[in-house]
């Protein structure tokens, strides 16, 4: 039996095959999915805002931020004896949920999607991380799962068939 | 902000729950006029919660919900958010649109449109008693709309309130008409607005 690992807001969890690990619900947020295909290990973490350099305020969640949630994951899937080299990368979200027509801080709110899927994507290429696929950005949310055993990325949304990636 | 948000005085709450209470029930006045019919209120919840509880506390994180989302400018800044469960917000758009409705058509572009004057009406009565509480001018941004998981919406002011801490401060309402309906108020503002607000309430800040 395989078992499916819940990934929180902000939040990050590794797995083995044949287990998955998913994370339900994610708007603006990105998840990262990445493993290494050769001894099937594998993690998922999902990221609320794009650089953790940006924010001041004392933060200890490395797990709410692209660049220290990403390097977070890669070093645990590491230390499980997964190799950077071989890893690579698939995403999901970055949405932008609501069609926003104001200005002033409503809507760099509404607008933090493409800047989180930004941050990802030069942090995965920082780290020479591939990324296979992804599903981000238009405005909807996303309920993603991952397998490490094949690399299959499950997305669902409401509304809308389930599609892997 | 997470400052304040940490403090967890008994002052700072009642404040909050003021608000929350005048704002909340402006807003089931202003509803009710529009339904034309009465609507009653419990006592509203003030809730500081861990983003994880939020999702929980609606229904988990794929609930489906209506979300109204608008931008607040004037003395106070930020973005305010009004969201109910969807077989609430059907029930809100039949209504309004007394009956016209097809059941099942409710999310289609009208139904959308008469969501999102409730949320219109709704989050204007209730940024209307905070800005008299306060004496601080409030403008409301046209709001925008969407149908979707309670996760994937919350997301929006988990995200802003996320750049000062790992909480998110909502306020639920609970409101009848035939039936009972949960509605929740999200107030978002930015940083000094926080304070602001405070002040304007004679709440002592110490950042």
């Amino acid at each position: 039996m395989s078992e499916i690992i819940k990934v929180g807001i902000a939040d990050l969890k590794t797995c083995v095959s044949p287990n998955g690990v998913m994370t339900l619900g994610l708007g603006s947020c990105v998840g990262i999915a990445i493993r290494d295909p050769m001894n099937k290990i594998g993690g998922l973490v999902h990221i609320m805002l794009p650089d953790s350099k940006a924010i001041t305020t004392g933060q200890h969640n490395i797990a709410k931020f692209a660049d220290t949630g990403i390097e977070e994951l890669v070093r645990q899937l590491e230390r499980m004896g997964a190799r950077r080299v071989r890893m690579v990368a698939k995403i999901a979200g970055g949405a932008t949920m609501f069609n926003f027509q104001g200005s002033g801080s409503g809507a760099s709110v509404a607008q933090v999607g493409n800047r989180n899927v930004e941050a990802t994507r030069a942090k995965l290429n920082a780290l020479r991380i591939p990324i296979l696929a992804q599903d981000t950005g238009a405005n909807y949310g996303r309920t993603v799962i991952f397998y490490p055993e094949t690399g299959a990325f499950h997305i669902r949304a409401v509304g809308k068939p389930e599609k892997i990636i | 902000m997470s400052a304040i948000l940490e403090q967890v005085s008994e002052n700072y709450y009642d404040v909050l729950r003021e608000i929350g209470n005048i704002g909340a029930g402006n807003a089931m006045t202003a509803l009710s006029q529009m339904l034309q019919c009465k609507v009653d209120m419990k006592v509203p919840q003030v809730r500081l919660l861990e983003f994880s509880e939020v999702g929980d506390l609606m229904g988990g994180e794929e609930q489906i919900m209506a979300g109204v989302f608008l931008g607040v400018e004037g003395d106070i800044t930020g973005s305010m958010m009004f969201m109910v469960e969807e077989e609430s917000a059907r029930h809100l758009i039949r209504k309004i649109t007394m009956g016209m409705m097809p059941e099942g058509e409710e999310f289609a572009e009208m139904g959308m449109s008469a969501m999102q004057e409730v949320g219109n009406i709704i989050t204007g009565a209730y940024l209307n008693s905070l800005s008299t509480m306060t004496n601080l001018k409030v403008v409301p941004s046209p709001p925008a709309i969407t149908v979707d998981m309670a996760g994937a919406i919350l997301s929006v002011p988990a995200i802003q309130f996320g750049i000062y801490g790992d909480k998110i401060l909502l306020i639920q309402s609970q409101f009848y008409d035939e039936v009972a309906l949960d509605g929740y108020f999200i107030l978002i503002p930015d940083l000094e607005s926080y304070e602001k607000i405070l002040t304007a309430l004679g709440v002592p800040v110490d950042l």
